[in-house]
Formats: C-alpha cells, structure tokens, sequence
C-alpha cells in the first residue's frame, strides 16, 4: 500500500520576508493554511454543506414548505423549474421535493461519516499503537485481523451484514467505522513501531513510566497530527461506501433520503427524470473532493515533511 | 524464487481460514431459518417434516461442529445448492468468474496504459499546466463515485447518445467471449472501473518519477550523451515502476470490490451481480460461496502482487 511508502520531500525555506517566528505546531500549522487559497476553499465548502444539512428542518418548514416525506403522485417527474421553491431541481417519481430530499441527505451522509471516520479512529488507534508498542502475539492477532479484513471485498462483506440487519443509520455509521479502522492501525502501528525506539521513549520508562502513560503522553500526540489527516479522507471514502451501499438498497432504508439510496431506482427513471440522477451524484462527489482537498492541505499545513504521505493518495 | 512462492501462499493460509471463519459467523448469526429459506413458499409441510430436514442438515449441531463440516465441504469447493436455483452453487459461481475476470483484467490493462504515460508526463512538465491538470483529475477522479459515475455513463453515452448499449453482456441472440460485440459491451464497466485507478496512478509515478529522476545514474546516463527519450524509458521508468507494483494490490481491490455494484448498474453477470441478487433472494449458500471466491481472488493478487514485487526487486527476498 502507498501509505508505507515513507518518501519525503524537501521542504522549501520561504524567504525571509514571509518567514516567522515558529510557534507552536497549530498556531504554525493555521499560518501556513490560511495562504492555502485551495483548501481554505474547500473548508468554505464543507462548512456551508455542514450548515446546509444541520438547517435542514428550518429550511424545509420556511423556504420550500416541503418535507421530505411528502408525495404528490400527480406532480411526478416533474422538470426542474423556477415556479416553487420545492420544485428548483424538480420531483422524483413520487413526487417528491428533490432538493428537500438533498438536503437531508447531506444530513445522512455527514452523519454517517463523521461517526464512522470517529469510530475508525478510536479502534484504528487502539489497535494500532498498543500492537506496534507490545509488538509479540498481540502484534501478530492485530495484524492477523487485519490482513483477513483486508482480504474480504468491503461490499461483499456488507452484504452479508445488510442480509442479516436493517441497520439505522448511526449503528451503520459504527458498522461502517468498525470495518475502516484498517488503514489507521496500520498507519499507527508502523509508526509506534519506529517512535517506541526514539530516546525520550527510553527517558521515560527508565524513570518508570507504565506503557499506558509511554503511549498516551509521548507516542499518541506525536502521531495525532497523521491521524487527523487519514481521519478526513476516511470521512470521504465512508461517504463513498454508505451511497453504494445505500444505492445497492443495503444501506440507508426509505423513507430516509440518502444520496445513496435516491439514486436506487434510476436505472428505470433515466429516461423519464434524468435530471433525478445526477443532483445526488454531484453532492458526494463534491462532497468528498472538498474532504480530500482539506485532507490534503492540513497535511501540507500541518507538517510540509509529510507530502506525499498519507492522505487521499493512499490505496 | 521457488521458496518465496511456497512461503507466500503458505502465508495466505490464516488468512484465507480468517474469512472463511468469518463468512461462516455472520452467516449462521442470521435471524432467518435456514430451513425456511430452502423450503419458500411451500407450506404443506408438517413440523416433522421440517424438524427432520433440520436434523439432516445438521443444523442442531454446535456451532463448532457445523463450523468443521462445512469446512470440510468448502476445502472440496462444495458449497451446497442455490436455496433460489436448486443447482450446485459451485457451478454458479464458475459460470460467473470469467465474466468478472474479463472487467478486472481489461481496467488493470486500460489502467496501466493511460495511468503511466500520465504520470511521466506529470513529472516531467512539473508545475506546468499540464501537471495541474493531471493533479486535478487525479483528486476528482479519487472523489467520485464509482457507480454513479456509471450510470451518467449510461445516462449519456448509453439512452441519450446511443453510442453504447445500456447493460448485459452481447447483442440478444450472439453469445461469444471475445468478439468484437463483447468488447463493445465492455468498454462501458470497463472505462468507469478504471477511473479510480487511473486518478491514483499518476499521483503515486509522479513523486516516483521525480525521485529516480535526481538520482546520480541518471546524470551519468545523461552525459554519456542519451538521448532523454532513451534515458527516461531505460534508466528512469524502469526504476520508477518499482514501488508502483504495490500500487496492484490496490488497484485489484478497487476492481473486485467495485465489481459488485459496477456489474449492477451495467447490468454484467459477474460474481459481483449473483452475490448481490443472492443477497436480495436471500440465497445464503450463494452469498457464502461470493463472498470467500471474492476474498480468495483477493488473497490470490496480493500474492501476485507480491511474487512481481519479488521480481522486479530481488532485494525484497531478502526480508
């Protein structure tokens, strides 16, 4: 995988007019975003999205008089047109407002991965730095697990699950989260593994640190920074995985719009509303570049060493 | 060379017994009865009736027990009958991997050709236009969603244009494996499959390119009076591709994994497309035999991935 591809770049020295004072990392690493027009572009993004999606009641009540359950057989298909608010990007085969059903569908789709990229995290991190510190059988079950995940097709692997439950969307947020955790241990384990032989490591258990204080004080803060970027990208690509797995009718269940499952019954609605497919495509794809492009950026931002490493580059 | 191999698959082994524990769990912790399953919609059974086909399945077992057996049929690649067909589900799944290999197989190669030129491109026109173009279509391309990205596929070239047909394998009537109306056929699962694989390639040869490129050999190739076209081919592609193998296993995730709902959305009858129906019919022998063939065809190219690192790389036998 390209994550173990440890290559770094030379860093750049500005020159001394744009040079600073160094600070400490997040003050140094906000300097350093803030002349990044891409990614402080993206963020605008994400955060009106995030806006979007949290106001989506009020919005649904007071502008489109719309909620996203309700039907109108009679106004089915109808075309995008400027005459109603809740008719901007036009009716699904029920006759439902398409662009009410958007909005909760960001809703659905932050949700899920904000909650699967944090339930990733958590595990991924666990696993990962206690593996690559106690290294020996613990080491190899982790690592063992990980390779037998690995080797199963995530779809695959979903399918069997959606057989057996019908899952809400926040235990598949922890579904989805408790099978991604895979990158984030690797990426922690390998890490752990070099950090644990570094000499403030050795400082501190010869003054008798217990290995719970050794990796929570001096092996944690120091990979948190690659965690938060692998964090951002794997909110994308639980994204990704939820809208396939919702359009393949496993996922998300209507009457919930998600972008995934508004887009299950298109291939008979293309040619009658071919407008209805492409709205939902746009919002995850815009979606996930916005999340990759910020991955990327605070990688950049957060440690110039790093480029290449990490982020959407990975797998 | 003999001795990896041999390690390599021995390797694989934990792994392979990791999925099949794995598929086999989530299988039997399922609320439905099995025995409700294979019988449908017949209902003139009597509960002996029932409780009799129970027992000879083995389905009062312990856990552990039935665990054993169906290992025991699984190592001879009997997966038991279709709850849906009554056919033997081996014979399925052996109708569909062809299909599916022909998709992964082609999208590696249309991988390769357009993702490579890409990525030496990009290296060499560094922070020109044309690497920004390519760096934008590498994060895009990342960003989008493989299926829906098929269906504007179908949408567009398919039901507006006309310029590809809309799903299935041939023409109704033909029936070929390689002809030039499947190939016509697969240009569509194809292209879109390949789109992932196409963002990530360049990105990952890119940073390659520029390592190789600075190395001293390479100034030594160049004042021996190489022509670049020479020197880039022979000195610093070949170099470069190394570390790109890895890239394989990726790429074959992409294309196993994505072939579910790819071979959906065109309507290709792959292993992907009979696990997913097998799902919706509730069909658990076929969805058990899906899931371990598509793990297997993943276990089977990271060796290959592996053995080809071996390679092209005589230094990694060594570990």
């Amino acid at each position: 995988m390209a994550t173990d591809a440890t290559t770094v770049a030379p860093v750049a020295i500005p020159p001394a007019e744009i040079r600073r004072a160094t600070a400490g990392l997040w003050s140094d690493a906000l300097w350093r975003l803030r002349r990044d027009p891409t990614t402080i572009g993206a963020l605008i993004v994400l955060i009106t999205m995030v806006a979007l999606a949290l106001g989506a009641d009020v919005l649904a009540d007071n502008v489109f008089h719309w909620s996203f359950s309700k039907q109108d057989i009679l106004s089915s298909y109808e075309k995008p047109s400027l005459s109603e608010p809740a008719m901007w990007l036009g009716s699904d085969q029920l006759g439902r407002s398409q662009i009410v059903r958007l909005l909760y569908g960001a809703r659905v789709s932050l949700f899920i991965g904000t909650f699967g990229a944090a339930t990733s995290m958590i595990i991924g991190i666990i696993l990962g730095v206690t593996a690559g510190y106690f290294r020996g059988w613990w080491d190899d079950l982790v690592v063992w697990l990980v390779t037998t995940l690995n080797s199963i097709p995530t779809l695959f692997l979903l399918l069997i699950v959606g057989l057996l439950f019908r899952l809400a969307p926040l235990p598949l947020a922890i579904f989805l989260g408790a099978l991604g955790w895979l990158g984030i241990a690797n990426l922690a384990r390998g890490q752990t593994i070099s950090l644990r032989e570094r000499e403030y490591v050795l400082a501190a258990r010869t003054i008798g640190a217990t290995p719970l204080r050794v990796m929570a004080r001096h092996i944690f803060p120091n990979i948190l920074p690659l965690m938060i970027i692998l964090a951002m990208t794997d909110v994308g690509g639980l994204i990704l995985t939820e809208s396939a797995l919702s359009y393949l009718g496993f996922g998300i269940q209507p009457p919930v719009p998600s972008w995934g499952n508004m887009l299950t019954g298109a291939t008979q609605f293309l040619s009658k509303g071919p407008w209805l497919v492409y709205a939902p495509g746009v919002m995850i794809w815009i979606t996930v570049l916005c999340l990759y492009l910020v991955g990327d950026g605070l990688r950049d931002a957060l440690d110039p060493r790093l480029r290449g490493v990490g982020g959407s580059a990975r797998k | 060379m003999g001795r990896f191999i041999l390690r390599r698959l021995v390797q694989a082994i934990p792994t392979l017994f990791g999925v099949l524990v794995l598929t086999f769990l989530l299988t039997r912790l399922s609320p439905a009865d099995p025995v409700q399953l294979m019988l449908g919609g017949q209902y003139d059974i009597t509960v002996e009736d029932r409780e009799r086909l129970r027992e000879s399945l083995g389905l009062n077992d312990p856990l552990p027990f039935q665990f054993v057996t169906w290992l025991w049929h699984v190592i001879q690649l009997d997966f038991g009958n279709s709850f849906y067909y009554h056919r033997p589900v081996i014979q399925m799944i052996g109708e569909r991997i062809p299909n599916s290999l022909q998709i992964s197989i082609s999208a590696l190669l249309i991988t390769l050709a357009v993702g490579v030129p890409l990525g030496v491109i990009a290296a060499l026109r560094r922070g020109g236009p044309v690497d920004h173009a390519i760096r934008i279509f590498s994060v895009s391309g990342h960003a989008i969603p493989t299926f829906w990205f098929g269906l504007i596929f179908v949408l567009v070239l398919g039901v507006q244009l006309r310029w590809f047909p809309i799903g299935s394998m041939n023409v109704v009537g033909s029936d070929c494996s390689l002809c030039w109306d499947r190939i016509w056929h697969l240009i569509g699962p194809v292209a879109v499959i390949s789109i992932g694989g196409i963002a990530n390639l360049p990105r990952i040869l890119r940073t390659e390119v520029l390592e190789v490129i600075s190395q001293d050999y390479v100034r030594t190739a160049r004042s021996k009076g190489l022509k670049e076209k020479v020197v880039i081919s022979g000195h610093v592609l070949r170099n470069a591709l190394i570390p790109v193998v890895t890239l394989f296993g990726g790429l074959l995730t992409i294309f196993v994994g994505g072939s579910l709902v790819i071979e959906q959305v065109f309507n290709w009858p792959g292993l992907g497309r009979l696990t997913f129906e097998a799902a919706i019919n509730k069909d658990y022998p076929v969805v058990q035999a899906g899931v371990v063939f598509s793990s297997l065809l993943l276990i089977l190219s990271y060796i290959l991935r592996d053995i080809s690192y071996a390679i092209v790389d005589p230094r990694i036998k060594v570990r």
